[in-house]
């Protein structure tokens, strides 16, 4: 029997008794699949789907997944203080956390020192302050950084915060080349849809490829970005448009690279990539596995990588904050799990769960226990990463698979017809169809199409929910003396010259600023002050809005 | 002569680059007949509040999901007090813990809208403030 032959037949019988609920739509947009079935993949295995660890990756980037070594279990935390966030690092690593990853307060993240007036009432709000190389060996104390792998988000000041890295482990006597983890450096989303942003985008670039470089000699562990959609989803773009705005990106800055002069082999083996992991499990699974694809597409048919590992993208997961409801907050654990469940069976290489709080302040300690107890509960007991990119073969799987790739590559033809990201972020492009998808999904709320358990339907009385995090508020008195102490007690007449030196190679062009930046770093010139100087050489962004 | 609109200002104070909430209210504020004016991120209470009295709103809506809010709200008040123009109608929202509401209100903030309010209540609201 043919698939019009059960429509016509059984299904139209079924129908005439009684309607379907609704209408189906994926959140990308297109019509969901009554039933898919083999007429529905038109995809090769041999060359479309194929074996992991081996190109095009829809199966996954490596030959055993999960078999071999479970996902990186990474929790993003920071907040308050160095001293505050180092007690949470070692409370997450003993209880069974894998990898360690920053999150650093407004003013951090925008290249403000505590002591700036523009940080008032910011610092050590959203993650931890660290103002000199001075904060991060704090963060570090007693964690050994040659073991544990560390994520950074940090975009703007990408450089500066790796250079306090790379110096405080040289203090703990690790060479860099021992050490393993993760910055995020992705600048242009940074534009359209995160907004700590600090220069205008030539400059950011050139800073980003000066990393790139830089780390490509001396760091060969470091990934040198993480090409974030996770952002832009968040913001309220779709799974397509989240699939084509990142990986739209990663052209621009594999392009950059390659116009700064490195060879693609050299560099992309580095790049990592983010995403987040929403409710719709099949879509996201769908999304996961099309995005490997068509990267791994990208590089081998644009940029002719020849090696493997350039073609290969591999990812960190974050599951959706914005499905979060401060309605009925117990709700979250359930969703998180669904999403988590997701970003495996999509095979992400490390995940971070969302804490059931998170609508309403930052972590708890107990909260963040259970979000890390969701990923061991998967991974020990569900038994889906025992086997490897289990839904493939699904029809309908493989079938969203193509339609998500298709959708995405039409997205990405359109971004390279106006000169790439770079240019389709300065015309709004981007920014447009995220707030634009941000707004239907909003209505769609508001009339209760999309519903939203415990928020628009199955609504009861508020609880007041008790053990929120709190920051102290003599955080920011306490921040502020540490970085006047900073300042007093190292060789000024050294710190002044240091960041002229700098100062005067960012006037250039070619000059790789990343060992200027070291060099100011191990003196304890402050994250302000370095900004400052780049701030005066290459001025600072300035966004139109985009409503 | 056409009926004077009601102007109202979505702002982004302090260093936040959350802006989904403030874009999308924005919009639905437009759509429900109302002046819009957005500020853009990355204002500070002076920037704030002299958009406020130069494009002669009626009201500013801010938007706080970095947790400094304690800071944010009270000194935009305390701004267009000093211009003289504490007519103008502050409400706002974001991650608010619901402890802070009362001070905030205290302070002057005549509403706070948290996470999973409906745009219909932010739009009665003001419906309620401006009878047409």
């Amino acid at each position: 029997m043919s698939k019009q032959q059960w429509t016509d037949t059984a299904l139209a019988k079924a129908l005439e008794r009684g309607k379907e609920r609704k209408s189906f739509t994926s959140t990308s947009d297109f019509p969901v699949e009554r039933l898919s079935t083999p007429e529905d993949v038109h995809t090769d295995y041999e060359t479309a789907i194929g074996y992991p660890g081996q190109y095009p990756f829809t199966r996954g980037v490596q030959p055993t997944m999960y078999r071999g070594k479970l996902w990186t279990m990474r929790q993003y935390a920071g907040f308050s203080t160095a001293e505050e966030s180092n007690r949470r690092y070692k409370y997450l690593l003993e209880q069974g956390q894998t990898g360690l990853s920053v999150a650093f307060d407004l003013p951090t993240q925008i290249g403000y020192d505590s002591d700036d007036p523009v940080a008032t009432g910011e610092i050590g709000r959203v993650g931890v302050a660290i103002d000199s190389m001075k904060d991060m060996e704090i963060l570090f104390d007693g964690i050994p950084m040659d073991k544990v792998s560390t994520s950074m988000t940090i975009n703007a000041p990408a450089a500066i915060l790796l250079a306090f890295y790379i110096a405080a482990a040289e203090k703990q006597g690790v060479p860099p080349d021992k050490l393993q983890g993760t910055i995020q450096n992705d600048i242009l989303k940074e534009y359209s849809a995160r907004g700590t942003y600090i220069f205008p985008p030539a400059p950011s670039m050139r800073l980003v490829t000066n990393l790139f470089a830089y780390c490509s000699a001396n760091t060969p562990q470091w990934n040198t970005i993480s090409i974030s959609g996770y952002h832009m989803r968040e913001a309220g773009c779709t799974a397509a448009q989240e699939i084509a705005f990142t990986l739209a990106d990663g052209i621009a800055y594999v392009e950059a690279a390659l116009k700064a002069g490195m060879d693609v082999d050299d560099f992309a083996g580095r790049l990592a990539f983010f995403y987040a992991s929403h409710n719709n499990l099949l879509e996201e699974v769908a999304k996961f596995r099309a995005a490997r694809r068509l990267w791994a597409k990208i590089m081998k048919e644009r940029f002719r990588a020849r090696k493997e590992r350039s073609m290969m993208m591999r990812f960190h997961t974050q599951t959706a904050g914005c499905t979060l409801t401060a309605q009925q907050p117990d709700n979250n654990i359930v969703r998180v799990a669904v999403q988590s469940l997701a970003a495996v069976l999509g095979g992400t290489q490390s995940l971070h769960t969302n804490s059931k709080d998170e609508a309403l302040a930052l972590p708890s300690e107990e909260t963040v226990r259970i979000a890390l107890r969701t990923q061991q509960i998967i991974a020990c007991e569900s038994g889906v990463a025992d086997t490897i990119d289990p839904l493939a073969g699904s029809y309908y799987v493989e079938s969203l698979t193509d339609r998500l790739q298709e959708k995405a590559e039409a997205y990405i033809a359109r971004i390279d017809d106006m000169g790439g990201a770079v240019k389709a972020i300065e015309l709004g492009f981007i920014q447009r169809e995220i707030t634009e998808s941000a707004y239907e999904y909003q209505k769609a709320v508001e009339t209760k199409e999309q519903v939203v358990v415990g928020q628009n339907q199955f609504i009861m009385e508020k609880v007041p929910v008790g053990g929120l995090l709190t920051i102290d508020p003599e955080t920011a008195a306490f921040q502020v003396r540490k970085v006047t102490d900073v300042r007093k007690n190292r060789d000024n007449a050294a710190a002044r010259e240091k960041l002229a030196v700098l100062r005067a190679a960012a006037a250039t062009d070619d000059t790789n600023l990343m060992p200027l930046i070291l060099d100011c770093a191990r003196i304890y010139c402050t994250e302000g002050e370095i900004c400052n100087e780049l701030r005066a050489e290459f001025g600072e962004y300035r966004a139109t809005e985009v409503l | 002569m056409a009926e004077r609109k009601i102007r109202i200002l979505i702002a982004k104070p302090g260093l936040d680059g959350h802006d989904r909430g403030a874009k999308v209210i924005a919009r639905a504020l437009r759509d429900a007949g109302y002046e819009v004016i957005y500020t853009g991120l990355r204002q500070s209470p002076e920037q704030i509040a002299a958009a406020a009295v130069s494009e002669d709103v009626d009201a500013v809506g801010i938007s706080v999901l970095s947790g400094a809010h304690g800071y944010l709200f009270p000194r935009i008040i305390e701004l267009l007090r000093e211009q003289g123009a504490d007519d103008i109608l502050v409400f706002g929202g974001g991650i608010i813990p619901d402890a802070d509401i009362p001070v905030l209100k205290a302070a002057g903030v005549a509403e706070l809208f948290t996470p999973g309010t409906p745009l219909a209540d932010i739009i009665n609201f003001l419906r309620e403030r401006y009878p047409e």
